[in-house]
C-alpha cells in the first residue's frame, strides 16, 4: 500500500491522450481570451472605459 | 499550509481516484453545438437589423459570448438532467450518461462558462446585453431544467422563452436599449418552439414516458397535444408575418412569411387529422418548422441586415 502512495496514480495512455488534448484546449481557450481583450481594448481606445449602465 | 486543515483526513484510497478520460471533444459536446448554432444565427439576425452600427470586432464578441453563454447553459441542463438523458434513446450517448464526463465536471465547466461568458460581454459590449444573457443562462439552466421540465406540461412553453431571447440579446449589444422590433422577433420564435417540440414529442413519446419527463403527449395524450400543436401554429403564421405590414420588413419577406407559414398550417393540420400513429406528420412538421424559421429570420437578415447593406450588394 505505502508503494502505491509513493507511485501515485499511473496513467494509461488513453489518459494520458485525454489530459493533453483539455491542456491544449483550455491553453488556446486562454490566449484567446487575452488577445481578445488586448485587441478590443485597443479598438475601443479611451473609451474602453466608458461604461454607461 | 495544507488546503484541507489540521484535523481533516482523507478517508478514501488513492485506488479510489478515477482519472478523467474526457477530451476535449467531450466537453465540446456539452455545449450542444447544434442549439448553439440555431441560438448564434438568430443573435445575428437580432444584432444585423438593429438600427445602429456597432464595430464588427465587438459585435463578433456579443455573439461568441451568446454562444458561449448558451453552451454553458447546454452543460448545466446536461449536469443536472443526467439521470433523464441516461433513460432517452435520443440523448443516452451523451458524455454525462456515457461517463466520459462526470457530473460535477459539467457542473463546473457550465458555471465557469457561464461567468466568463456574461463578464466578458459586459465588460466589451455592454450591460444590457450582460444581463440578457445571464437571464437566459438562469431560465434556461433554473428554471426550464430544474423546476419545469420535470414537474408541467406546459415546461417547452414557458422554458421556450429562454431560446427566443437570443436576437433580443443580440439587438441590445447594437443598441444599448430594447423597443418592439426585438421583442417580435422574441414572440416569432416563443410561439414557434411548441408546435417545433410537441412534434417531436408526439414521435417520441415512448422515450419521454420511459424517462418520466411529463410532456404533453405523455401526460394528456396524443389527440390535446395534436390540437395544441395546430393552435400554437395558428398565432405563429400571422405573428411571422406581422414585421411585414408593420413596416419592419419589405414584400419579399411578407411574401416568405406567408408561403412557409401557410406550408406550417397545413403541416399542422395534418399532424391534426392523422390518428395514430401520428409519425410521419409529425416528423414532416418538426423537420419543416427549422426551415421556416430559418428561412424567416435568413429573409429579414439579407433585406434588413447592416442597413440592407446585403440587398445592395446584390443589386
Amino acid at each position: 500500500m505505502a508503494d502505491k502512495h509513493e507511485e501515485g496514480i499511473v496513467l494509461t495512455e488513453a489518459q494520458k491522450r485525454a489530459r493533453r488534448s483539455r491542456s491544449i484546449a483550455i491553453a488556446l481557450a486562454l490566449a484567446a481570451f487575452v488577445i481578445l481583450f488586448y485587441i478590443i481594448t485597443l479598438v475601443k481606445g479611451p473609451g474602453v472605459l466608458v461604461r454607461p449602465i | 499550509m495544507s488546503l484541507v486543515g489540521e484535523g481533516a483526513e482523507f478517508r478514501g484510497s488513492i485506488a479510489d481516484v478515477q482519472p478523467s478520460i474526457a477530451g476535449a471533444g467531450d466537453y465540446l459536446s456539452l455545449l450542444k453545438p447544434r442549439v448553439m448554432s440555431l441560438v448564434v444565427f438568430t443573435a445575428l439576425v437580432g444584432l444585423a437589423v438593429a438600427p445602429a452600427s456597432i464595430h464588427p470586432l465587438i459585435g463578433f464578441t456579443a455573439l461568441l459570448c451568446i454562444a458561449v453563454g448558451a453552451g454553458a447553459a447546454g452543460a448545466l441542463n446536461m449536469w443536472y438532467d443526467a439521470d433523464i438523458d441516461a433513460r432517452m434513446t435520443r440523448t443516452a450517448r451523451r458524455a454525462v450518461p456515457m461517463g466520459r464526463v462526470k457530473p460535477g465536471e459539467a457542473l463546473a465547466f457550465g458555471l465557469v462558462l457561464s461567468a466568463f461568458a456574461v463578464m466578458t460581454i459586459g465588460l466589451l459590449v455592454n450591460a444590457l446585453s450582460a444581463a440578457l444573457l445571464a437571464f437566459t443562462i438562469f431560465f434556461y439552466a433554473v428554471v426550464y431544467t430544474m423546476w419545469l421540465k420535470r414537474s408541467t406540461p406546459q415546461n417547452i412553453v414557458i422554458g421556450g422563452a429562454a431560446g427566443a431571447l437570443p436576437p433580443m440579446i443580440g439587438w441590445a449589444a447594437v443598441t444599448g436599449s430594447l423597443s418592439f422590433e426585438p421583442v417580435l422577433l422574441f414572440l416569432i420564435i416563443f410561439f414557434w418552439t411548441p408546435p417545433h417540440f410537441w412534434a417531436l414529442s408526439l414521435y417520441r413519446a415512448d422515450d419521454y414516458a420511459r424517462a418520466g419527463v411529463p410532456m404533453l403527449p405523455v401526460v394528456a395524450g396524443e389527440l390535446p397535444t395534436r390540437r395544441q400543436i395546430l393552435l400554437y401554429t395558428l398565432i405563429l403564421v400571422p405573428l411571422g408575418v406581422s414585421p411585414w405590414p408593420l413596416g419592419y420588413a419589405s414584400l419579399l419577406y411578407g411574401v416568405t412569411a406567408l408561403v412557409t407559414g401557410a406550408v406550417m398550417i397545413a403541416l399542422a393540420v395534418q399532424v391534426y387529422r392523422e390518428r395514430s400513429p401520428a409519425d410521419r406528420a409529425s416528423k414532416h412538421l418538426f423537420a419543416f418548422s427549422i426551415l421556416y424559421l430559418f428561412l424567416l429570420y435568413a429573409v429579414l437578415l439579407v433585406e434588413r441586415g447592416w442597413g440592407g447593406l446585403l440587398m445592395r450588394w446584390a443589386a
